[in-house]
């Protein structure tokens, strides 16, 4: 049990703060911007892939330097030459750019790397247990992940609360109009906010992509997870999407290791719903099995109990 | 915005006068007499399975648009109503014939109506306490959460594979089996005017009018007595309610209800079909759902990869034509009036040309690479177009290159020659050329 | 008796730590015009938003027509028959001039959110939206989009669709706000007309469309009314003078 405990901790936590890499540069962009960035997911996905060729060409660990950066670059050019030209249809045009955006990075990874799983495996160096709770095996690439996105976390706190433009940025999400004070630069400043953003994204898929499965459909499935993120948060609330993704890390890490359903729990009491209802499964199934729709799950009970999220401010 | 959309937007709205009958129900009676003729034009197998999708597709586009044109609420989770609808109307009909039920298959899509209207109420409820960013960002959430259950809920949802129901087996009138396609197509296509004909009606009542205030300005809406949370909410309802009517005509198409219906495609395409028609105009919607459900089948056949030149048009029409084609069309409405039409023609095939180079150029380019990458294994040889070539030849690439480059500055230049020629034409409201 | 139209009660109202209004007891008679001057920052706007329901007080209670309407939202403050413009025009950009105005008259028109009849057929209410844009003046106007509008035009529509649902209390937020000479003159005159028989609050820095228009005047600085009379009292008031004309004068 003590065992489950401290594994699942890890774990979720490790997962939280992957989400955290990605949903902070989402929130970033959102505040500043006033963009939710649908294909913020593909930036990870891309990070991912970026990571796998580099490696094979160049190793791991120059892998993890030019691929965010490379992702970064295409974040860059995207703002400028792409959603800069949509900003003055209004937000809408501009999140039906990104959702496009998604959809043709999701074709294009496809046509190079196909549809199957590309085999991106943890560098040697790291491929040891780093050490045994009881009987399990912690692995030391868990470890190593966990601490560079505690680095980026502490990085991106020391840069938002110590130079002008980190005080600006936070500003700015509290009050938008800040973003004016950035001076006749502004454009600049978008373009690299939105560059920054998607290179953390990057990072968390290069060093992702080895210890989870490194596939086309890899952002569809964790762009939906990643926008719950910030809508439980609040949407440009930093804190919030802090506390919102280690909730989320640490909620779904959990209720994969719960094997209750509904009927043991009314068991429990001396009931037993009645069988061939064709709901039966509603009493049957585990919680480990719910474990993929906890997320939105939560998100509803947010929104009937706090609608603008846990620490959200902002209307829309 | 710009003004001149502005304008073009308001140049569909309704003027303050009633028109007149003709003016008024003209339209849906040449709708009515172009669907009862069609199947004699195109009467081909084929054919009529199209046309049974873009008559699915268009109430489901249309039922959209409410949302997104109208109320300005832009979901990405709109196939989960699409998806109850098609559902409670496959198990409809498997309780009518078990239990030998005196019902017709034609009513079956109010079952799947009131699917979509009770669901998109309760999830309505949650989602339209919020509109925005927030509001797209919790559509999609729902969307997952449903989808996902459908594949947990097996006894309900049928797992994988669905479940599926035999349409010649309810009661029949007028010896109608609803075997042959033909007769599906009717079934559609009276349903389609139908339910055209409420959706445009509804957007001429004070709910309707109301939905394009809170789309326009939430804050002032309440004002004027409205609450805006309830504006979003009944339209809410209504477009889930018309989703359903689409869903339980594509189960009775197909005859079977599986998980794909609520998927993510199929909240993409309705998205993608409504702006790319013109979210900003009634009649947007289905042209944006014809074209889509013709292109997905002329793109598939053409080539491998038609999703990548789908999404590549997609953020080509968000770029330059944020208004859709309706957009387009409703743009030139003042020069038709003006009956200067005809004076854009040459300016238009000026630039016309060096597009279409620019396009296939590009296209070679991505076929090319795109043989490269997925088939290998086939050797370099290929055809693009019907011309024999080598991918891996530079020749190929060079005149791709050149075509691509050459038809963009041609292109880019043929601007300056469309905004002289709108200018000359004269018409005020035309000015500031091409986007 | 005849309760005021609007009654302010200790009214507080903070942004974080910054108390924006404080304490503030007014009433204004039915049939009034009632003019809120004083200097930028001193609350009028906030005033604004609080009585019609944009914002809650922290603290106090307002009244409208006798009925406690503290904390409800502002379609509900609507319904009971207060209507307000804004300073930054508010309208709806994308829709008809027409539009604009009738959207301002269903729901006082008893529609509701019905959506079983066509707008064509409220020969009643599209009657009325065409009385109010011949009123100002936008008649020629009426199948444009507001947005597209002149500026002077779009603050004739922002009152136009304050007015139009018939509210009994209509307040108007610096109606004035960047026209001409000429066109304050008829707007001044528009106003007069059309607050015949209601209650008008107005904001406004035009000194000249206050004293014009107003049968009493309240200063408000720093969130609290130093001073509240008839326009010569206001005009003789040593405390007026030196919290704010004086300012203004020199």
């Amino acid at each position: 049990m003590l065992e489950l405990l401290i594994v699942s901790t890890l774990n979720g936590v490790l997962f939280g703060m992957l989400l955290f890499l990605m949903a902070s540069g989402l929130t970033l962009i959102f505040s500043m911007m006033g963009v939710l960035n649908f294909a913020h997911a593909s930036f990870y996905m891309l990070g991912a892939f970026f990571g796998f060729q580099i490696s094979r060409w160049v190793g791991f660990w120059p892998a993890l330097v030019v691929g965010p950066v490379l992702v970064g670059a295409i974040g860059a050019v995207v703002e400028r030459f792409g959603l800069r030209n949509v900003h003055r249809h209004g937000h809408v045009p501009e999140l039906l750019f990104t959702f496009g955006l998604a959809f043709v990075i999701e074709e294009v990874v496809q046509m190079i790397w196909g549809k199957s799983p590309v085999d991106f495996r943890v560098p040697e160096v790291l491929d040891f247990p780093a050490f045994t709770i009881f009987a399990t095996n912690y692995p030391a690439y868990k470890l190593f992940m966990l601490l560079i996105s505690i680095g980026i976390f502490v990085a991106l706190f020391a840069v938002l609360t110590k130079t002008r433009i980190g005080l600006i940025v936070q500003a700015s999400l509290t009050h938008p109009n800040m973003v004016a004070h950035l001076g006749h630069n502004v454009p600049l400043v978008f373009m690299l906010v939105f560059g920054l953003g998607s290179a953390l994204a990057a990072i968390a898929g290069v060093i992702a992509g080895p210890a989870l499965v490194t596939q086309s459909n890899m952002a569809a499935l964790l762009g939906p997870i990643l926008f719950v993120v910030v809508v439980v948060g609040g949407l440009g609330s930093l804190s919030g999407a802090f506390v919102a993704s280690l909730l989320i890390g640490l909620l779904q890490t959990f209720a994969v290791s719960v094997n209750v359903s509904l009927a043991d729990v009314f068991a429990v009491f001396g009931f037993t719903p009645g069988p061939d209802s064709m709901l039966d499964d509603l009493w049957r199934v585990t919680v480990a099995q719910i474990a993929p729709i906890l997320p939105y799950l939560l998100l509803v009970l947010v929104l009937i109990l706090k609608p603008s999220g846990l620490m959200g401010t902002r209307e829309t | 915005m710009t003004d001149r959309v502005v304008n073009a937007v308001v140049g569909s709205a309704s003027r303050g006068v009633p028109m007149s009958a003709l003016a008024r129900y003209g339209v849906w009676v040449v709708a009515a007499a172009v669907l009862a003729v069609l199947p004699f034009v195109f009467g081909s197998g084929l054919a009529l399975t199209v046309m049974s999708l873009m008559g699915i597709a268009v109430i489901f586009s249309l039922s959209y648009n409410i949302l997104l044109g109208q109320t300005g609420l832009l979901s990405f989770g709109h196939a989960v109503y699409y998806g109850f609808g098609g559902y409670l109307a496959v198990h409809a009909m498997k309780a009518i014939v078990a239990n030998g039920l005196p019902v017709p298959l034609p009513v079956i899509p109010l079952v799947g109506g009131l699917a979509g209207l009770f669901f998109a109420a309760l999830f309505g409820w949650v989602s339209t306490k919020r509109s925005g960013t927030a509001f797209a960002m919790i559509s999609l959430g729902l969307a997952e959460l449903i989808g996902s259950s459908a594949l947990i809920l097996r006894g309900f949802f049928g797992g994988e594979e669905g479940i599926t129901a035999d349409r010649t087996k309810l009661l029949r009138i007028l010896d109608w089996s609803f075997g042959p396609q033909v007769q599906v197509y009717y079934l559609i296509a009276v349903w389609c005017l139908l339910c055209a004909i409420l959706m445009y009606a509804v957007t001429r009542t004070p709910l309707g009018r109301m939905c394009n205030a809170v789309r326009d300005n939430p804050e002032r809406v309440q004002f004027v007595g409205y609450d805006p949370r309830m504006v979003r909410f009944l339209a809410f309802c209504l477009s889930g309610l018309f989703a359903g009517v689409a869903g339980a005509l594509a189960a009775i198409n197909f005859e079977i209800a599986n998980s794909a219906l609520f998927g993510a495609v199929q909240s993409g395409t309705v998205l993608l079909a409504t702006f790319m028609g013109g979210a900003g105009f009634f009649f947007g919607p289905v042209l944006g759902a014809v074209l889509v459900v013709y292109l997905q089948l002329m793109l598939s056949d053409l080539t491998g990869i038609w999703q990548l030149y789908f999404g590549l048009l997609f953020i080509a029409m968000v770029m330059f034509a944020p208004s859709g084609l309706a957009g387009l069309i409703m743009m030139h409405r003042p020069l038709w009036r003006a009956r200067a039409l005809h004076r854009m023609v040459p300016a238009y095939f000026v630039a016309l040309v060096p597009l279409l180079v620019m396009l296939a150029g590009a296209a070679l380019m991505i076929e090319m690479f795109h043989h490269l990458m997925v088939k290998a294994v086939e050797g370099p040889a290929m055809k693009f177009m019907y011309i024999p070539l080598h991918a891996n030849a530079v020749g190929p690439w060079l005149v791709g290159l050149l075509m691509a480059g050459g038809g963009f500055l041609l292109f880019h230049r043929s601007f300056r020659v469309v905004a002289a020629a709108w200018n000359r034409t004269g018409v005020a409201d035309a000015a500031g050329g091409r986007p | 008796m005849n309760a005021p139209a609007i009654e302010l009660r200790g009214v507080r109202k903070s942004f974080g730590a910054t108390e924006v209004i404080r304490g503030v007891d007014l009433a204004v008679a039915a049939g009034e015009r009632h003019a809120v001057i004083g200097p930028n920052g001193a609350g009028k706007s906030t005033l604004f938003n609080l009585v019609s329901g944009l914002l809650a007080p922290s603290s106090g209670s307002i009244l409208l027509k006798g009925d406690d309407v503290t904390g409800l939202p502002p379609q509900l403050i609507n319904r009971r028959g207060l209507s307000r413009s804004f300073q930054v025009t508010n309208i709806f950009h994308r829709m008809s001039v027409w539009e604009n105005v009738r959207c301002g008259l269903l729901w006082a028109g008893g529609q509701r959110y019905s959506f079983w009849r066509s707008v064509d057929n409220l020969s009643e209410i599209n009657a009325r939206t065409e009385r109010v844009l011949a009123d100002f003046n936008l008649l020629e106007r009426r199948d444009v989009a507001a947005g597209v509008l002149t500026y002077a035009e779009q603050r004739a529509l922002e009152i136009a669709i304050t007015i139009a649902g018939g509210a009994d209390v209509i307040l108007l937020d610096e109606p004035t706000a960047g026209m001409s000479r000429h066109e304050t003159d008829r707007a001044v005159e528009l106003i007069r007309r059309i607050s015949e028989g209601r209650t008008l609050i107005i904001v406004e820095h035009d000194m000249s469309v206050v004293f014009g228009l107003a049968d009493r005047i309240s200063v408000l600085v720093y969130g609290e009314i130093v001073a509240s009379g008839t326009p010569q009292e206001i005009r003789n008031s040593a405390r007026v003078k030196e919290a704010y004309l004086g300012q203004e004068a020199h």
